[in-house]
């Protein structure tokens, strides 16, 4: 497998997939199998696969395949699935530029400067992690900052160990994982520390990363000094208050060489930048209507670079839509226009995609911005749902099946995630 | 909960099986056999606080060095969970192992591990670079 490089790019292609991550493999199957092709995808990597060749841990595919697999698996299997359609790839490439012709412009080793026609374009980039610049840790600039994903590629891939006694913050499903990677290579974390007064990260993570190894999870804590000159040697960390300012007069200091930082993810969106999409502030993201369309007349996007996903079943899903979507923009087959739009309204942070229409089966995601234990989930006055519980660190999604909007005459609906009285 | 039994032991676990985290309880009494299991929302809830209360069992995913592979790390698994205790020893023994590219997904990559009869097998290709 993934030695599927093309040795000769066509001048046009039906479609153009950018990125071949979790994303763009399913969008690229996703857009073949709705008799789209041949496919071109590009990515910067020397192989497809994205996050997911780095991402050595199992707990993918519980959804997608009903088994768990580890993300290199993962990736195989789109892979191997893949290479039975009429698909090239182009890795080592970057794409430069994408114009309002849908003309992308790519540069790579084999191909030089190249500029390819594609009927629709399928916007896959994902996301990048946030770094110690975004959150303005204060002190010195040492080698041995990095991100949790860094770590990660260094681990995994490259086979270097990034340090030998080392600091986490954030405690999102990464800096778990990575509290546990370090650990089994042998190098000594000291803790995870975690501004929120909970664990951003997955309770099972929490469990099999962290207890099952004795390392400490210190919550309402954060790093608010690094030291050293050359390479880390300590970082000062203190409790924080209801309104996460640091208590300085409770710090302590904690001997190190590397700080990893988890603290959360910012979807790639410079391409999308360039061809002028309109980007919904709320998710950073490109706006999409129900067939993840965007803002620009046959571009379409999918995963990450749409919204931060928790898990890659949830992006394969959204990517196949993506990919028979732009087959069918292709072909000239679109569905009509959306004459929804969703309005994020109570505990509502964003939800995805921003329009739907009357007459389709949809699947929505949102996100709540507070947890709550039981709740209820309104879409204006036409539908409700009880939920067992929510938390911001878990993406709820919602299957609304074609006659749910039967009753419903405006343009416009809100949802709202409310607190629901014990039953 | 039932009112405590003095001499029966509560254990408390947090199921791993799905993203759900399940919060189980088990009941021991003094043979230390178990009186009950409760919290679990499906039956691999209830089979993973029984395991974890007498043999906690854990998959392990790391990597061994690959020769002539464009990486120069292959990742590998436990093809079934091995015994949680032996985790941190089998991966400080996986350090001495290095495989040599071509490598199939499935391929066994160590056999019998440590003697749990659990085989390491590769979680992906790795062709020749």
């Amino acid at each position: 497998m993934i030695s599927a490089r093309v040795s000769q790019l066509r001048s046009a292609y039906p479609l153009v997939v950018v990125g071949a991550g979790p994303a763009g493999m399913a969008a690229a199957l996703g857009a073949t199998e709705a008799g789209s092709a041949p496919v071109l995808m590009i990515d910067r990597e020397p192989e497809p696969g994205g996050i997911l060749n780095q991402c050595i841990h199992t707990g993918f595919g519980l959804h997608h395949f009903k088994e768990e697999l580890t993300g290199p698996e993962y990736a195989q299997r789109y892979l191997e699935s893949l290479l039975e359609h009429d698909i090239d790839i182009s890795t080592d490439s970057d794409v430069v530029d994408v114009d309002r012709e849908r003309r992308v412009t790519l540069m790579s080793p084999d191909h030089g400067v190249r500029t390819i026609s594609a009927g629709a374009v399928l916007l896959c980039m994902g996301a990048r992690e946030r770094t110690r610049g975004a959150i303005r840790i204060p002190g010195t600039r040492p080698a041995g900052v990095m991100t949790a994903g860094t770590a990660q590629k260094l681990v995994n891939l490259l086979g270097y160990l990034p340090g030998r006694r080392a600091v986490i913050l954030g405690s999102g499903d990464i800096g778990l994982i990575m509290a546990r990677r370090l650990t089994l290579e042998g190098v000594e974390v000291c803790g995870v520390f975690e501004i929120m007064p909970h664990p951003n990260g997955l309770s099972r993570n929490i469990v099999q990363c962290l207890h099952d190894f004795d390392i400490p999870l210190h919550l309402s804590t954060t790093v608010v000094e690094i030291h050293g000159s050359d390479r880390v040697e300590r970082v000062t960390v203190a409790p924080v208050d209801e309104e996460t300012w640091p208590c300085l007069d409770k710090a302590w200091d904690i001997a190190c060489d590397t700080l990893l930082v988890s603290i959360g993810l910012i979807p790639e969106n410079e391409l999308s930048l360039t061809l002028g999409l309109r980007i919904d502030p709320l998710t950073q993201g490109p706006e999409v209507d129900s067939t993840m369309h965007t803002s620009r007349e046959g571009v379409f996007a999918a995963g990450n670079v749409v919204h931060i996903h928790d898990i890659v079943d949830y992006v394969s899903q959204e990517a196949l839509l993506a990919g028979r979507s732009a087959a069918a923009f292709v072909s000239r087959r679109m569905p009509p226009a959306d004459n929804i739009r969703l309005l994020p309204g109570d505990n509502v942070a964003y939800c995805v995609p921003q329009t739907i229409s009357t007459d389709r089966e949809h699947t929505i995601y949102l996100r709540v911005r507070h947890p709550l234990e039981e709740s209820l989930l309104r879409l204006g006055d036409v539908y409700e749902r009880k939920l067992r519980y929510v938390v911001p660190g878990e993406m709820v999604s919602l299957k609304l099946r074609p006659g749910v909007l039967d009753r419903f005459h405006g343009d416009a609906l809100r949802i709202d995630i409310l607190p629901r009285e014990e039953d | 909960m039932p009112a405590a039994i003095d001499d029966h032991a509560f254990t408390h676990y947090l199921c791993i099986g799905c993203p759900l985290g399940c919060r189980l309880e088990v009941e021991e009494g003094t043979e230390h056999d178990i009186i009950e299991i409760r919290g679990f929302a499906c039956q691999k809830g209830k089979e993973f606080a029984e395991r974890e209360h007498t043999d906690p069992r854990r998959m392990l995913a790391t990597t061994v060095g690959i020769e002539g592979a464009r990486w120069p790390r292959l990742p590998v698994k436990t093809r079934t969970e091995i015994p949680k205790d032996l985790v941190l020893d089998l991966c400080r023994s996986l350090r001495e192992v290095t495989a040599r590219a071509p490598v199939r997904l499935g391929e066994v990559v160590v056999a019998n591990a440590l003697d749990t009869g659990v085989d390491i097998v590769a979680t992906r290709d790795m062709p020749e670079a």
